[in-house]
């Protein structure tokens, strides 16, 4: 972002006046504000889509009133939700109280400035950026055990409890899973990793051969889990907890949580795609980085997160929810080995291929093309 | 002011003042200001859960000045262990045994003479460690260059911490063993 504002400021005369301390500053604050509209907007969006896909698998209709098939719903139930009254338990930990939905919605909000919406549209294209992805989310595990702890109610103690066991335990085969692009890759930089996916369609990491494809999967369902979305859902179980850790909340702190748990959605759909699905590489070579190309690969990376997204939803209607002695079992037992195996199976693709190929993924394409061939046999 | 009329009274109407070449100080300055009165609340928080919320602000404002020093995977890695981590498992500690209502500060330390002469070696040696390091005059400007591989290439190099990294990596596993031995489900006989 550094070059695009020193290329603005040497372009505008009146900026060049002002401090160039303050440039940056103002510049920074504009990108923060783009980007909590995007996040929050969406998201309000995307508890339309929610509402309408549940609606259309149970064979209702859903909101359709509000603008055009109910598109403009999430704006009257904001307004809703700001004009009830704001609740606060006399028995509850004001302070505590008060800054937990804020530090949750920090952790769901703040990774968005390393996600690349397309070849240059990236807040701070840092070199760290998927570790500071997973680093920032788990903000969010102290946001919850905050609002649990801060209610001073069994149910928000209890969720919160939950919560943070799931969220902790499945940021191991997450990070694991990411680890393997991550080898594969050979940087943490987001940019970077959806450059190295130009081209054809074999050219995405998931289709780097079996141990990325399975990788892909292992990601996706550690990230529901620490999304706490169902079939994951037990820190909000509502039929066993009333709504768990924000139990205790009501009107615009509660929208907070909510806004935090579908901007997180967001997040980590967007993430999936530029780690797995190619960025914004449509499936074959075309040239994404110009000034006005890389907008079509922000609307290519945007119908990829859409879809992830509506497969999260589909999911949750799909699926009852697991038990929570289950949900650890599929942890450590389940996810954790198989994205060990991953990892160690991804290393040896890259050293073989890269001794007896001079291609890290040749290996992985070629027992990827095997399985393919027995599968059509 | 819109920019049009700001590009006509042109640069000299600005009384604003240039505060670019001081802006790291200013930076490094909340940043300190954040970690010092976490870490003062955390010691003197009257209630266990607070003095424990007290500290991620201590440990978030140290992570904001790894950031500044250029160090950004030290800086991530402090909010991913400490944060996300310790801190978490320190709060799941409170809640589980209990103790979330004590008032600390209340009950008087039993046995002084030894929780004295503890802290006092402490503090000597936090003494003789910064009195020992040479601290650079000119702070420099942050390095914008990746620092991922050379920590990688340092752990992995035999001459620098291949056998501290081994060792560490040995004992976390001893840890994880013993964790599961103490957590597993006994048999009735």
């Amino acid at each position: 972002m550094q070059q695009w504002l020193d290329d603005l400021i040497a372009g505008t005369a009146w900026l060049q006046a002002l401090p160039t301390g303050l440039v940056y500053t103002i510049g920074i604050l504009v990108a923060c504000k783009l980007i909590l509209l995007f996040s929050s907007l969406l998201a309000g969006e995307v508890v339309w889509l929610e509402r309408r896909v549940s609606g259309r698998m149970q064979a209702r209709i859903g909101p359709n009133r509000v603008g055009p098939q109910g598109l403009l719903q999430f704006l009257a139930d904001g307004v809703k939700l700001l004009s009830k009254e704001d609740v606060i338990p006399a028995t509850a930990d004001r302070p505590v109280f008060v800054l937990a939905p804020i530090l949750v919605y920090l952790g769901a909000f703040a990774a968005f400035c390393v996600i690349p919406f397309g070849y240059g549209l990236v807040a701070a294209d840092m070199n760290v950026g998927l570790f500071l992805v997973l680093a920032i989310t788990s903000i969010e595990v102290v946001g919850v055990i905050m609002a649990g702890w801060a209610s001073n109610s069994k149910w928000a103690v209890l969720g919160a409890m939950r919560e943070v066991a799931q969220m902790i335990s499945y940021e191991l085969p997450l990070g694991l899973s990411a680890l393997a692009i991550a080898l594969l890759a050979g940087t943490l930089n987001l940019t970077d990793i959806a450059l190295q996916q130009e081209g054809w369609l074999w050219n995405w990491y998931v289709f780097r051969g079996p141990f990325a494809f399975a990788a892909f999967f292992l990601f996706f369902t550690a990230a529901l889990a620490s999304l706490k979305r169902a079939p994951f859902d037990l820190p909000e179980a509502e039929s066993e907890l009333v709504a768990g850790f924000h139990t205790e909340y009501t009107g615009f702190r509660f929208a907070i949580f909510f806004l935090a748990e579908y901007s997180a959605m967001i997040l980590f759909s967007m993430l999936a795609a530029v780690l797995f699905l190619g960025g914004w590489s449509p499936g074959f070579p075309v040239d994404l980085t110009g000034p006005a190309a890389r907008w079509i690969g922000f609307g290519i990376l945007f119908a990829k997160t859409a879809f992830l997204l509506f497969v999260m939803i589909w999911v949750r209607w799909s699926l009852p929810r697991f038990r929570i002695d289950k949900v650890m079992y599929l942890c450590y037992k389940v996810l954790l080995p198989l994205s060990v195996v991953c990892v160690l199976g991804l290393s040896l693709q890259v050293l073989l291929g890269e001794v007896l190929w001079g291609d890290q993924s040749a290996f992985g394409r070629w027992l990827m093309g095997l399985g393919v061939h027995g599968g059509i046999r | 002011m819109s920019a049009l009329a700001l590009a006509a009274v042109g640069p000299a109407a600005l009384p604003i003042p240039d505060l670019t070449p001081h802006l790291p100080g200013i930076v490094f300055g909340g940043l300190a200001g954040v970690s010092v009165l976490g870490a003062i609340g955390a010691a003197t928080a009257p209630r266990i859960v607070h003095a424990a919320f007290c500290l991620l602000a201590a440990l978030f404002g140290v992570a904001g000045l790894y950031f500044l020093l250029g160090a950004d995977f030290v800086a991530l890695g402090q909010v991913i262990v400490y944060v996300g981590g310790i801190l978490v498992l320190l709060v799941f500690g409170v809640l589980l045994t209990g103790r979330t209502q004590v008032v600390l500060g209340q009950e008087g330390p039993r046995r002084p003479t030894g929780a004295i002469l503890a802290g006092a070696a402490v503090f000597l040696g936090l003494l003789l460690a910064i009195g020992g390091t040479r601290w650079p005059a000119q702070p420099r400007p942050a390095d914008p260059t990746p620092t991922t591989a050379p920590i990688g290439r340092a752990f992995l190099d035999p001459d620098q911490f291949l056998v501290p990294f081994e060792v560490a990596s040995v004992l976390l596993l001893a840890a994880l063993v013993g964790a599961a031995y103490l957590a597993r489900r006994r048999r009735e006989p």
